[in-house]
């Protein structure tokens, strides 16, 4: 087996070291490594964005990035997305709106989402349907997703 | 437009469901996220040829690896031999199921499954996978329906021997089946014709496309107990497929249903279980499977392929007389196609007098197809309602007064049998007709723009977008169709505790796939008068919940709920007694309204249903309600569904602009869900008909299996998808409800179809109606 490298970023606020063997993705190190199974697997090869995560800041398909590769660098996940003080808004609106069904593509959605609000406070319908066409959910026909993700930017998350 | 009772509490609210945190949070568990210690991950080999006969294979330098610790086949797998069995997902050949978990002795699709390896980490096991030697035979293959029914095409299976009308032929062919419906005559009918439409029409492969690949994890414990952890559509058929692939009792097998991510019919027939648990059983550890993408479109039930003909003839006045069909399927490696269902929808939404269907069902070397969203139904209605569509074009009647006039009744008899209830077809036409979409101008396009779509303007072919200073700009249309879904009842288990703060945990075996537990949780609630809030559900696994059919046919909500509400009786029941024995009076003096027991001799007695929930320990002990239905009365599902697109002609792209399903729901119990089934549904249905496909080379082989190149639709592709819940009660439902899942998949292709006839006066017959087949028909014309 190839020699494990170590790793220290920080995960969801918290600094965490872990082992991980060159060839394994974010998405599997965080999935099996670190136990954050949150960040779903749809396709592995960055064409459904299931297992989406915010690396500094910036959203990235975990599945296409190495674990190695975030050494220094911040992850946050569909884990580190609520507080204690609760649901953040695009949850809640995930949830009023029902824009789940079987919710396998929902911490994806709401981690892409929560991108675009932070960079497009307020987008339009189409820049929330142009920013989305890389999460695939095969449930909902997108509908109440995309208003959700709008409610959620007019409460100004 | 609704019969439905009103005046429900809880039914026709839209509480948050039960176990959304959990879902928006990252916390809920789904098949893939069993962990354990000492876990090891399964890997499996594929087939790289489309037919063949398995000659050797040599697994030694796998299991020399260090890390690799077991190898399985099909020798691992109890031999099944040429056995029928019922396993809850209807009848199962069990020498079929088993090939299909790990082949035996030949290859029939590319992607099957030859043989499996466990080791302590799934890069491991798939290093291992190269390093297994299998010397395959080549055998010419066919994948296409109509090539496979020639005499002289190669066979996929020695022994299928072609059953004709449920007798067996004698004849060995790829035909496994030929079924047939008939009502009236139609030779006559045809003749009281006065315009009369044949056309035949094909239809792609095309997949469920779930976001979540299959995935089981096995744990053969050392008292000989199998437990499984999987994502699936019906935890007990799980338990009876992977009993008897393994050849032990149903009672050794825990089927433990984790969350699911989507299934839409693919996650019934068990491909991984029975072979994670032979590997556990090797190593005595705990094994995981998972597929990737790839495996999933190569080697999981895609919905078939078809060939379908279609013959409709309506008098003068425009009404129909008679309609033939015959449609073939493919059936992928092994027989089973939704031909059956297929046939019995073709022509479902209208009153016909004279009918003839012939139905074929074919195996090509594909991979085995298995149920999606109203199986058979939308190639056949793709195939059916353009027909009409071109009957209305030729009688110059509105397509929605068509179906107004034609539409199936109670009364109505189906081809193939069944008389219909009180349905809502007509209802559905009628709301479509009024609905501001239907009435609205189409847009911009000067000459294709329409105030009610009649098709004198469309069709003629004169305008092919030339008309802006010879620039060729995009052309709009509206199309509509109808489609019909029978839904299904089946076996549903439901048991209710009280607890002493007045709510009540439910436990129910039907898996959730799109918030069925909340459905089924506001039916108890509705029943007890309390809150949807107060009813706590849970999935049981097939060790605490009674015998639950499938998630599927949607009969969830249906017959599901119809336990909880009859979990909910039984807990009245027994509550009123306590209260009863409270007040020392006969149960028969007591009465349970709006969640308050009162005492009918004494007026000053009444309890809360909290109130009295406290006092259940101290009375006697807890309340449990439990119920186990097999309910008749299934309601049949309809919908007619309006659709604007827009057409480049000089690229063949079709642009959806507006879209409006309607849709008698019986009885919509939590709104928002029944929405969401619809715009998934027609979501689905648009994918089929403008991008989906199975693309296949010379060699057999799916050259776009993967989410790149096999076109989902995305956020981008599409508008906001309106829904109108028509709400005609279905009468054999306690609280009206009819499974609500299905039927939005059926009309799209077809109304898309006739909208494009509408913009670009070009008929498509072909499924999907991506760029290329427009532009095609375009230059045919042209
Ligand atoms: S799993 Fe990473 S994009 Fe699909
Ligand atoms: S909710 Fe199932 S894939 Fe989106």
């Amino acid at each position: 087996m190839p020699k494990k490298i170590h790793v220290q970023a920080v995960i969801n606020g918290q600094p965490m070291d872990f082992l991980c063997e060159p060839r394994q993705s974010l998405l599997e190190v965080l999935r099996d490594e670190l136990r954050l199974t949150g960040s779903k697997e749809g396709c592995n090869n960055g064409n459904c964005g299931a297992c989406n995560v915010l690396l500094d800041g910036r959203l990235v398909n975990s599945c296409l990035v190495f674990g190695a590769e975030v050494q220094g660098k911040a992850v946050t996940t569909i884990e580190g997305i609520a507080t204690a003080q609760g649901l953040h808004p695009l949850q809640q609106k995930f949830l009023e709106h029902a824009a789940l069904q079987c919710g396998i593509c929902t911490p994806g959605f709401i981690v892409a989402a929560k991108a675009l609000l932070e960079k497009n406070p307020k987008p339009s319908e189409e820049q929330v349907r142009h920013w989305l066409a890389g999460n695939l959910c095969r449930c909902t026909g997108y509908d109440k997703i995309i208003r959700a993700v709008l409610d959620a930017a007019r409460l100004g998350s | 437009m609704t019969t439905s009772t009103t005046g429900y509490k809880v039914i026709g609210t839209r509480p948050l469901r039960h176990d959304g945190v959990d879902k928006v949070t990252g916390r809920a568990l789904y098949g893939a996220d069993v962990q354990m210690a000492g876990l090891l991950h399964g890997r499996i080999l594929r087939s790289p040829i489309p037919h063949g006969l398995l000659r050797s294979l040599d697994a030694s330098k796998a299991l020399e690896l260090p890390g690799v610790e077991a190898v399985v086949t099909c020798a691992d797998l109890t031999d099944p031999g040429d056995r029928i069995a019922e396993l809850g997902e209807g009848a199962v050949n069990l020498k079929h199921l088993s090939s299909n978990c790990l082949a035996r002795g030949k290859v029939h699709y590319k992607g099957q499954a030859v043989a499996a390896v466990a080791a302590v980490s799934a890069h491991l096991a798939e290093e291992a996978l190269k390093l297994i030697a299998v010397e395959y035979e080549g055998l010419p293959h066919v994948t296409d329906v109509r090539a496979a029914m020639q005499d002289g095409a190669p066979l996929l299976h020695d022994d299928l021997v072609t059953e004709s009308l449920g007798k067996p032929t004698g004849k060995r062919s790829n035909i496994a089946k030929h079924i047939q419906f008939k009502k009236g005559d139609v030779a006559q009918g045809f003749q009281q014709a006065a315009v009369v439409i044949e056309r035949e029409f094909h239809t792609a492969t095309v997949h469920q496309g779930y976001i979540e690949p299959h995935n089981a994890t096995a744990l053969w414990n050392a008292d000989g107990t199998v437990t499984i952890w999987c994502s699936t559509q019906g935890a007990f058929t799980v338990r009876a497929q992977v009993a008897e692939l393994l050849g032990i009792p149903l009672s050794r097998i825990k089927v433990v249903p984790m969350e699911i991510g989507g299934g839409f019919g693919g996650k019934i027939r068990v491909y991984l279980e029975p072979v994670a648990a032979a590997l556990s059983k090797k190593t005595g550890k705990p094994v995981k499977i998972t597929m990737n993408r790839a495996d999933v479109f190569e080697a999981t039930g895609p919905t078939p392929g078809s060939y379908i003909k279609v013959k409709m003839g309506a008098d003068k006045d425009g009404k129909l007389v008679a309609a033939r069909a015959t449609l073939a399927y493919e059936a992928g490696a092994f027989p089973g196609s939704p031909l059956g269902p297929g046939a019995m929808c073709i022509f479902a939404c209208y009153d016909i007098p004279n009918v003839h269907i012939d139905g074929y069902d074919v195996v090509v070397n594909k991979p085995a197809t298995s149920a999606y969203r109203a199986p058979g139904a939308t190639n056949a209605a793709f195939a059916s309602e353009t027909v009409v569509d071109e009957l209305c074009e030729h009688l110059k009647i509105d397509p929605l007064d068509f179906r107004i006039q034609n539409g199936a009744r109670e009364g109505t008899r189906r081809a193939d049998g069944p008389v219909f209830p009180r349905i809502g077809m007509v209802e559905t036409a009628q709301t479509a007709k009024q609905h501001a979409h239907y009435t609205a101008p189409l847009g911009p396009n000067p000459k294709a723009q329409i105030s009610n779509p009649k098709f004198e303007k469309a069709g003629d072919g004169a305008n092919l977008g030339f008309e802006i200073s010879g620039l060729r700009v995009p052309r709009r249309g509206r199309g509509v169709a109808s489609g019909f879904w029978f839904n299904c009842g089946l076996k549903s288990s439901a048991s209710a505790s009280v607890n002493a703060d007045g709510t009540v945990s439910l436990v129910e075996g039907s898996t959730d796939i799109g918030g069925s537990r909340t459905s089924i949780a506001m039916q108890l609630a509705e029943s007890l008068g309390i809150r949807a809030d107060d009813v706590r559900p849970a999935v049981g696994d097939t060790d605490t919940v009674g015998y639950t059919d499938v998630t599927g046919g949607s009969r969830v909500t249906f017959a599901t709920g119809w336990a909880a509400y009859e979990a909910g009786q039984d807990i009245k029941r027994q509550m009123i007694a306590r209260a009863a024995l409270l007040w020392g009076v006969q149960p028969e003096a007591v009465a349970y309204e709006d969640g308050t027991l009162r005492c009918l001799s004494d007026d000053k007695k009444r309890l809360t249903f909290k109130e009295l929930s406290e006092k259940l320990h101290a009375t006697g002990g807890t309340i449990v309600g439990r119920a186990s239905v097999d309910p008749p009365g299934v309601g049949g599902g309809f919908a007619t569904h309006v659709v604007d697109v827009e057409v480049d002609p000089e690229t063949g792209k079709v642009t959806v602009l507006r879209y409006t399903a309607v849709q008698d729901v019986g009885k919509a119990i939590h709104p928002s869900y029944v929405e969401g089934q619809m715009q998934g549904g027609v979501v689905q249905g648009i994918g089929w008909a403008l991008n989906e496909e199975y693309i296949y080379n010379e060699q057999g082989v799916m050259t776009n299996a993967s989410f790149l190149d096999y076109r989902m639709p995305t956020a981008l592709d599409l508008p906001m998808i309106d829904t109108v819940l028509v709400e005609v009660a279905n009468p054999g439902h306690p609280y009206g409800v009819r499974g609500v899942g299905e039927v939005p998949i059926v009309p799209p292709p077809a109304a898309l179809a006739n909208a494009i006839y509408q913009a670009l006066g070009v008929r498509m017959d072909e499924l999907p109606m991506s760029p290329g087949r427009v532009m095609a028909k375009l230059l045919a014309k042209q």
